[in-house]
């Protein structure tokens, strides 16, 4: 659970934690890459295994698309930017959860069959269910994958650049909005995965999002700003307290101790425990 | 440049006042119970939004986790009167101060958090409460608490035949919030709260104790939002852990402030009165096919306008007068 955490919030880490923008609507592009892994499988019987690079290539056209079309503008905002970003990317995610409610109906849906559903695999004597191990196989490649990305690539340090001074990258040639956009797209791609890998064990309904988006949140800033290893690492802390959360408290309050923990580290740490912003 | 200052303070009290008389009128114009009920709302989010304004706006404190002082004015009200039978009145104002006193405990951690690690720990406190309430027997857990009817009064703060006396206690609560922010703009700690919002560093090395200026805010802003919770409560008389500590409530205080401009005297005023109605209208006219069509609308509102107009409302306002006129 906890790299599955860590996957939904890599996405965020990477818009939030690395370009600095408040994303309000990350669950609902969560939402949107269930729905999508879930629509391939009624109507074209794919298994959101397979399908799941494609619900990530949706969502990367879609990320980018969104970044265009609004968060490019609240970006130029002067004054509030943040406070812009925060509503602007919220007033998105009321209008994906009304479309959602629109084109979908509120219904619940699952995914009834797959490869994975209900299967278990037994490690040692302990039954691990396969799709999450699935998930967590992802998990960790998309993290190696985004940290090499971020770190060893023209397009990472593009990005990087890009944050720190879009006046002095623009001189360099470098246009910035071409750099976000695929920053965006990448985000959203990555998020894309995650839905597609939980649409197989989660029901999958409009509001699904918002009970993730705000784990995703602190997630990424139990790692800190700026810092995709410590998204990794705070997905990794977020499973685990909540684990332990649901041993010693009653279920419905387990994430009372994932938010405990975050302000436990901010208190101590006020930039996450690997933040560098 | 005192004397312009001082008159447009004026001015804004003039203007403030004339509004008060106007809207104290309008339920002479307005008996249709549906329409009072939006202008209760209405009402009831300006002051809202005007005490968060006065955290998050003025001293640049920016917290989604309102909804939990909130909660706490109408949980402390209703406790009090269902178990104990204590009087609204004093439950209100009990409820104002154990916020007050909250997000004073809460502060001296909180406000050594900068940027995004402040704005999510807030949200985290007031999720945390949510929990808190929500797996609380005494307290409802999450079925929540029924007001009990105990007659038609203001000793009670209860009335059933008419909206009027809610209408009546929304417009004060909406003048007190303006009224104080007015003052405060004006006092020492309004000169405190500007200087930390622009810049924290620059105003301690002038002597302002940053830490104080920002607790001193947070308590105000606590306190006005718990007697919003009170009232809110008395007048649905029914509370549940998610109708009134949700984090949608957070972001209703906020919004109509951002939308109005956020750090400014009329910019929650004006936020409430065109967001609330539109909320409302959006929800009982277009809502009823329960297809989320009134999302979609309300949403793209909300992104055209924060994307349109990043200072607020008031900015538009202020660009058509006299430019400069004081600063």
């Amino acid at each position: 659970m906890g790299l599955l955490y860590g996957l939904i919030a890599v996405g965020l880490a990477l818009i939030f934690g690395l370009m600095d923008v408040v994303n309000f609507a990350h669950g609902e592009f969560l939402m949107i890459a269930m729905y999508v892994s879930f629509f391939l499988f009624a109507f074209f019987a794919i298994d959101p295994l397979l399908s799941a690079p494609l619900v990530a290539a949706a969502l990367f056209v879609f990320g980018a698309v969104v970044y265009l079309l609004i968060v490019r503008f609240a970006m130029r905002a002067k004054a509030n930017a943040g406070m812009v970003q925060i509503f602007s990317t919220f007033g998105l995610a009321i209008v994906m959860r009304g479309l959602a409610q629109f084109f979908f109906t509120p219904d619940y849906r699952s995914i009834p069959q797959s490869w994975l559903g209900g299967k278990t695999i037994s490690v040692a004597g302990i039954f691990l269910p396969e799709p999450q191990l699935i998930g967590a196989l992802v998990s960790i490649l998309a993290f190696a994958g985004l940290y090499f990305f971020i770190n060893r690539t023209d397009f990472g340090r593009a990005l990087e650049a890009t944050r720190e001074d879009p006046g002095a990258v623009a001189l360099v040639g470098i246009d910035k909005n071409r750099v976000f956009a695929l920053g965006w797209g990448l985000g959203a791609a990555l998020v894309g995965l995650a839905g597609a890998i939980m649409a197989v064990f989660f029901y999958i309904y409009p509001d699904v999002g918002a009970s993730f988006a705000l784990i995703a949140y602190v997630t990424v800033a139990l790692g800190g700003f700026g810092s995709v290893f410590g998204a990794f690492a705070g997905g990794i802390i977020v499973g685990l307290v909540e684990a332990v959360t649901a041993l010693v408290l009653p279920p419905s309050l387990k994430s009372v101790g994932i938010y405990a923990v975050y302000l436990l580290v901010v208190f101590i740490r006020p930039r996450g425990l690997f933040g560098s912003m | 440049m005192d004397n312009k200052f001082a008159a447009r303070r004026r001015r804004d009290l003039i203007i403030a006042a004339v509004l008060a008389g106007l809207a104290a009128l309008a339920p002479l114009l307005v008996k249709d119970v549906y329409v009072q009920n939006i202008l209760i709302l209405t009402l009831m989010y300006a002051a809202l939004s005007q005490s968060w304004n006065i955290l998050s706006g003025y001293c640049g404190q920016i917290s989604l986790g309102h909804a939990l002082y909130f909660g706490i004015g109408a949980y402390t009200t209703e406790l009090l009167f269902t178990k104990f039978g204590v009087l609204p009145w004093f439950g209100m104002l009990g409820g104002g101060v154990i916020a007050a006193l909250i997000a004073m405990g809460l502060g001296y951690p909180f406000f050594r958090l900068r940027g995004h690690y402040f704005v999510i720990a807030t949200i985290v406190i007031a999720e945390i409460g949510l929990l808190l309430f929500q797996n609380w027997e005494w307290a409802g857990a999450a079925m929540g608490i029924t007001i009990p009817i105990r007659g038609d009064s203001w000793l009670k703060f209860q009335f059933l035949r008419t909206k009027l006396p809610y209408f009546y206690f929304a417009l004060a609560l909406c003048c007190l919030a303006w009224f104080v922010t007015w003052w405060l703009e004006d006092s020492k700690w309004g000169f405190w709260w500007r200087a930390v919002k622009d810049n924290p560093e620059a105003a301690e090395s002038l002597g302002v104790v940053v830490f104080n200026s920002k607790m001193g805010a947070a308590a105000v802003s606590a306190f006005l939002v718990a007697i919003g919770g009170a009232f809110y409560a008395q007048f649905l008389a029914y509370i549940d852990p998610e109708s009134v500590m949700g984090f949608q409530f957070s972001l209703l205080m906020a919004l109509p402030a951002v939308l109005g401009g956020i750090g400014t005297l009329w910019g929650p005023v004006l936020g409430a009165a065109i967001l609330i109605p539109m909320t409302e209208l959006t929800r009982s006219y277009i809502g009823g096919s329960g297809r989320g069509v009134d999302l979609i609308v309300y949403g793209t509102l909300i992104v055209l306008i924060s994307l349109a107009l990043p200072q607020g409302l008031v900015s538009l306002l202020s660009r058509t007068k006299a430019k400069g006129a004081t600063r």
